[in-house]
């Protein structure tokens, strides 16, 4: 009653914990519609210390699906996957590549 | 706006009081009687209370503040006339005059306990309290922004079959205060799609996509580019800054500014027919 609980429990000042704000170097798992109920799935941004050829051939094993490596002038190495595997490849990232979840953005529906 | 600094505080008083009375009513020895005795008062002081309720609800201080006179004179009243109560009743006020540091608070709080020892529940009074401060000051029974946003459901008809007309983006955009144009951009990005508008304002979408998938579409849009980051409110205005060329948004209840990322389509797969050389 004599004091306020809830002022000092927590400092504004503190640090939030997440030390850079916006980390620039996302990366963007995509879908777009094919024709007829299909769709391809781009992932684009994977850092260049992983060799993108083993991730896709891990990839198409796992998700029982086709996909190459399209190089882009501007965006550098991008993997495409046949079918809607958005959710699957952001779980891989996270759990197989160790990469942390806010670092990727998965677009589209 | 003086009340608005003043209510939150009041209001604070009369929930803190509540079971810091109980605590310090029980362990006296004759606690049952007193007890009684306060609400056998009490009743009897409720009336008139209730009258200027009905009378002074327009402001909501001024109610307050008369409630807290009324219930003062009440009391000073039956104090002088039951004997036994008297100590009971001064060590209360005592008490709560030591612990909260005003004198208002004390009656407020007393007065609410006398209203519900004549049957109102705790509930019926918490929404009578919220009703009559909806109806006076709205923003401070939790409505940030005056009328609630509502965003209409996406429309979405299929044109033909490989098209997707999105018939209210306009009423949408409007609703978000955002321009039409920002708003089908992202759209394009996100489902990483084209379109067109038609003679009609509505946006035709290339691909088949359900209302259901259109709403989180929009959901991320309104996150990332309509609601205030620090105070969570949709009142807010994207700007351009044509030195910078930066978005930015500032928020109109808060007045907090934060810069938002510009829209990028990112890779676009080639599909359909390649590209002759």
């Amino acid at each position: 009653m004599s004091t306020i609980q809830n002022l000092n429990a927590f400092d504004p000042f503190a640090d939030t914990g997440d030390s850079e704000a916006q980390p620039t170097n996302y990366i963007h798992i995509r879908i777009q519609q094919r024709n007829g109920r299909k769709t391809l799935t781009t992932v684009q941004g994977v850092p260049n210390e992983y060799d993108l050829k083993k991730i896709l051939k891990v990839l198409k094993k796992d998700f029982a699906c086709n996909g190459n490596i399209v190089k882009d002038e501007e965006l550098g190495e991008v993997i495409q996957l046949q079918g809607d595997q958005r959710v699957k490849v952001s779980e891989f990232l996270t759990t197989q590549l160790q990469l942390p979840k806010k670092n990727i953005k998965i677009h589209g529906f | 706006m003086s009340d608005l600094g003043f209510d939150p505080t009041l209001k604070k008083k009369k929930k803190a009081k509540k079971p810091e009375e109980a605590g310090s009513a029980s362990p006296a020895p004759e606690a049952v009687d007193e007890l009684f005795a306060s609400l056998k008062k009490k009743k009897k002081a409720k009336k008139p209370e209730d009258g200027t309720e009905k009378a002074g609800s327009p402001d909501l201080e001024d109610l307050s503040a008369s409630l807290g006179d009324l219930a003062l004179k009440k009391k000073k009243k039956k104090v002088a006339k039951s004997s036994d109560a008297v100590d009971f009743e001064q060590q209360l006020e005592e008490a709560g005059l030591e612990d909260t540091g005003s004198a208002s608070a004390t009656p407020t709080g007393e007065s609410t306990e006398s209203l519900q020892s004549t049957g109102m529940t705790y509930e019926d009074l918490l929404s009578r309290f919220f009703d009559i401060l909806k109806t006076n000051n709205p923003e401070l029974a939790g409505d940030r922004s005056g009328p609630k946003f509502r965003i209409p459901p996406p429309v979405c008809q299929r044109e033909g079959s490989k098209k997707t007309l999105f018939a209210n983006v306009q009423d949408i955009a409007t609703v978000l205060q955002r321009n039409p144009e920002h708003l089908i951009q992202f759209l394009f990005a996100e489902l990483g799609t084209s379109g067109s508008i038609d003679g009609e304002k509505r946006l035709v979408l290339k691909g088949k996509f359900q209302p259901k998938q259109m709403e989180s579409v929009l959901r991320r849009y309104i996150i990332e580019y309509v609601t205030c980051k620090t105070c969570k409110s949709m009142n807010t205005e994207l700007k351009r800054e044509s030195a910078n060329r930066l978005h930015f948004l500032s928020c109109r209840a808060c007045g907090s500014t934060r810069s938002v990322s510009s829209i990028k389509t990112g890779f676009q797969a080639q599909i359909g027919r390649r590209k002759r050389a």
